[in-house]
């Protein structure tokens, strides 16, 4: 089509100008502008989760990923998964864990177990700027950001913190970020005491770790030294429970052997309700006692700090409502899910209705404190709720999902509960975690619910003995569940947090007027390398379908160091940097410089060349490290 | 000839009398225009005169150069666009579009400053030969402007680097309109200040225009 081009023949001044007559494009996929996939007029279960090409998703899920050690990003409720991050293992997709400052972060570890990621808060809201996850393993805690969806901090391993499984649950204000000891140890950390002696050796901890309200950066704010309880999930107060966080507890037996019969022998656990405010004011004041460099306060010596509660039975998940005033923990032995209420919680503390005491910290009296024992079914584990009145308690043993009604109660409700479970749905099969976005903020979204299954079998292609996981998204804006997809993934998720889209614009390439590294290079002529005895040192610019230098030359023993910069300012123009034989591949995002350090230890020549498809010419992008022999001159040095 | 019918000038060569056209004065009306003249030209040295925007299948939201009479602005975040231009056009062995190869960027807004005293002039002399002048000078700087342009892109297009990856037919981009090149669609088309350079031989003609009967009924 041809359009008309005889319209200016007036007289025109015309500044000269031309045209670049781009030809080749790069590798970026088309971005077209999308339309959100309706849910709301509800059609058949295909129609409510198409997102159709080019459209996008309505919702970001973030899935831990286990003992993978990484963070799955999905879209609801297409569930298509969009990309895994990197947090607690190498990544040659994303060159993370092969660069200086990712290697770095990792330590001397390859792996984590990811459990519990937690969106960071303002005022009880996602306000979209982090999200936190757990390493149970290795007892740390990492912090993406969600301006570029990396991972920027790597906090531990924490001290006196052995098994962080209660983690990363975020305060209403993102103050503080809770951890708990899943495993006791011998405090401090590497001392040695027999495994016998658990019970008077041994110590549990729950913390908070204090969040920088600008940086984000993470640092141990407070720990509580508790007994050989195994800490297990958490949750933050809001509204009237503003201020608290609760963990659960198994093995209030304190067993060391055979944890499966001897930690299940009491009818109920304690949980521990921890005011932080009063932990914090007690820091402050200089009450917490230094171990390990970081501030423990001793509750038996700092009262209104710690209180315990009984929960039946080996409890797991303990779940505040999004009002702050319900709080469901579920007993894994008990066909039941406890809801106390937190006002009656407030007033047992103010009349010291306690129980017992148990090392100095009072139980709080389980009968004046306990709103009801609603019977959800077999192996209640974890409750999340719709802002809509309703409570939905995942079930492993049952394989089903049961949503009932949240106090306040009628009579007649209160005389059999039962009445209160309104809906079951099964799940494939035996559920762990499931996720509502937003319910652990003020308002959850309240449409789509994500059961996050341990067991898929049958449910796929076979794909041989190690099998995926299975998550399934039910539609929860009617009265009935209703379940209308499912998704497989690595293993394995356990928690997940939803995210609206609108909340986030994500940066696609990092400006270069932002870049600080003073060892960024913008182009192919700044490009250098320079070798002092021992030492080359490279600034490389990567550019379609370039390095600058494509020759580096060094002594077999030098170290090499690389700082390579991607000079594109264009999404989805990332360059990889791979030395065959070398096992390095840095991955670099456009506008970003990293830096890997090596030795130079084998004599040859050693092509590199870009990883991440980028050009036409992508196969053309490459050049040689050379490795010589060590001079003569080296050699009589030596 | 009308003029012949003016008996109190019939003693004078029919050159002298023509001539006497060039001294006519100049309606309110057309001074306004000819303000409007200067005014645009003022305006239009500050405006973007041109835009050329590329698009293809992995550039939808599309690729754009700005085109001043002073700079070259890229579109995108920082002028990204103009980068990306280059890179792409590395492959067929154009000559990066640099600013500084463009001296006419140099003199462009003074000589815009200079027509808009050339246009001044006329208003507040207000005689026709001042139009005249007016219209010659700026045709022939449109006319050399165009022909510049039209220049640029033919150079561009046809002083490829021989050994370029990519091994292309020497081509002249689009000087308005559109036009497909290769994977690209290259739309080229005037913005605001370009417009308004359209607009002032308009507003030239209307000054004459509106002053051609003045001669008969002053004298």
């Amino acid at each position: 089509m041809k359009m008309k081009t005889s319209y200016c023949a007036s007289l025109t001044l015309l500044a000269s100008l031309l045209t670049g007559t781009a030809f080749f494009a790069g590798c970026s996929d088309s971005g077209s502008s999308a339309t959100q996939a309706s849910s709301q007029n509800k059609g058949s279960a295909a129609e409510r989760t198409y997102v159709a090409p080019g459209e996008k998703d309505e919702y970001y899920l973030f899935y831990s990923g286990g003992h993978s050690g990484q963070v799955f990003v999905a879209g609801l409720p297409s569930m298509r998964h969009l990309i895994t991050i990197p947090v607690f293992a190498p990544s040659p997709g994303t060159g993370y864990g092969f660069d200086d400052e990712s290697r770095e972060m990792l330590g001397d570890f390859t792996w984590g177990d990811v459990h519990h990621p937690g969106l960071s808060k303002t005022d009880g809201m996602y306000d979209g700027r982090w999200l936190f996850v757990n390493d149970n393993a290795n007892n740390r805690v990492a912090r993406i950001d969600l301006r570029d969806f990396k991972t920027k901090q790597i906090l531990g391993p924490i001290p006196n913190s052995s098994g962080n499984h209660g983690s990363s649950f975020v305060t209403e204000n993102s103050e503080y970020l809770l951890v708990g000891t899943r495993f006791s140890v011998p405090l401090p950390m590497g001392r040695f005491a027999p495994v016998e002696d658990y019970a008077d050796e041994f110590n549990g901890m729950v913390s908070g770790l204090k969040v920088d309200p600008e940086s984000g950066d993470l640092s141990v704010g407070w720990q509580i030294i508790t007994p050989p309880f195994n800490w297990d999930l958490g949750s933050t107060g809001k509204g009237p429970s503003s201020g608290w966080a609760f963990w659960t507890s198994y093995n209030t037996e304190m067993a060391h052997t055979k944890l499966e019969a001897n930690a299940s022998q009491r009818d109920r656990d304690y949980a521990a309700f921890v005011n932080w405010r009063a932990a914090e004011a007690a820091v402050k004041d200089g009450k917490a006692d230094m171990l390990d460099g970081v501030p423990v306060i001793d509750p038996a010596k700092v009262p209104g700090v710690l209180y315990y509660v009984p929960i039946g039975k080996s409890p797991h998940g303990i779940d505040v409502d999004p009002s702050g005033r319900w709080i469901a923990a579920s007993g894994k032995l008990q066909p039941t899910t406890t809801v106390f209420d937190f006002e009656k919680v407030q007033a047992a503390i103010d009349n010291k209705e306690f129980q017992a005491e148990f090392r100095g910290v009072p139980v709080l009296n389980y009968d004046v404190i306990v709103e009801g024992e609603v019977p959800v079914g077999l192996g209640p584990l974890h409750t999340q709720y719709d802002g809509k009145g309703n409570a939905y308690t995942s079930l492993y043993i049952e394989s089903a999902v049961a949503k009932w009604k949240l106090p306040p109660w009628t009579d007649a409700e209160k005389a059999n509960l039962e009445f209160t479970v309104l809906d079951k749905i099964g799940v494939h099969y035996n559920i762990g975690h499931l996720v509502i976005g937003g319910s652990d903020t003020r308002a959850p979204y309240g449409d789509w619910l994500v059961a996050m299954n341990k067991l898929s079998k049958g449910r796929h292609l076979s794909v041989g003995p190690s099998q995926p996981e299975s998550s399934q998204l039910i539609d929860i804006t009617g009265r009935k569940m209703e379940m209308v997809y499912e998704s497989f993934t690595d293993p394995e998720p356990h928690f997940a947090q939803i995210l609206k889209a609108d909340m986030i614009q994500p940066i696609e390439v990092y400006p270069k007027a932002e870049s600080n590294n003073p060892n960024a290079v913008w182009s192919l002529s700044d490009a250098t390398y320079t070798r002092e005895p021992g030492k080359v040192t490279a600034k490389v610019a990567a550019v379609r379908s370039q390095f600058g230098p494509d020759k580096i030359t060094a002594e077999v023993g030098d170290t090499v160091v690389l700082h390579i910069t991607n000079v594109e300012q264009t999404t989805d123009i990332i360059h990889g940097f791979a030395i065959s034989g070398y096992d390095l591949n840095v991955i670099i995002d456009p506008g970003e410089t990293k830096s890997v350090t090596f030795k130079a230890d084998k004599v040859g020549v050693f092509p590199f060349y870009c990883t991440n498809f980028c050009s036409a010419l992508h196969q053309e992008m490459q050049g040689y490290l050379e490795v010589k022999p060590a001079s003569v001159t080296t050699a009589s040095v030596d | 000839m009308h003029q012949t019918q003016n008996s109190h000038d019939s003693s004078l060569p029919w050159w002298r009398r023509e001539a006497r056209f060039l001294d006519r004065p100049l309606t309110p009306l057309s001074r306004f225009f000819l303000l409007l003249v200067a005014l645009c030209f003022v305006v239009s040295a500050f405006l973007p005169l041109w835009r050329i925007t590329l698009i293809a299948p992995q550039y939808q939201e599309g690729l754009r150069v700005n085109i001043y009479s002073y700079k070259l602005e890229g579109g995108g975040l920082d002028g990204q666009d103009l980068f990306e231009i280059n890179n792409l056009n590395h492959y067929i062995g154009m000559r990066p579009l640099v600013q500084s190869d463009f001296v006419e960027m140099k003199w462009m807004p003074f000589a815009l400053g200079l027509f808009a005293m050339i246009a001044l002039r006329a208003a507040v002399h207000g005689r026709m030969s001042h139009v005249i002048d007016l219209f010659a000078l700026f045709t022939y700087f449109g006319l050399f402007s165009v022909g510049l342009f039209y220049y640029r892109l033919y150079t561009y297009g046809h002083e490829l680097d021989p050994t370029a990856p990519i091994t292309m037919e020497p081509f002249t981009p689009m000087l308005v309109g559109k036009n497909q090149i290769a994977n690209f669609t290259q739309y080229s088309f005037p913005l605001i200040g370009g417009v308004l350079m359209m607009t002032i031989p308009v507003l030239i003609v209307a000054a004459f225009w509106f002053s051609r009967k003045r001669h008969v009924d002053s004298l």
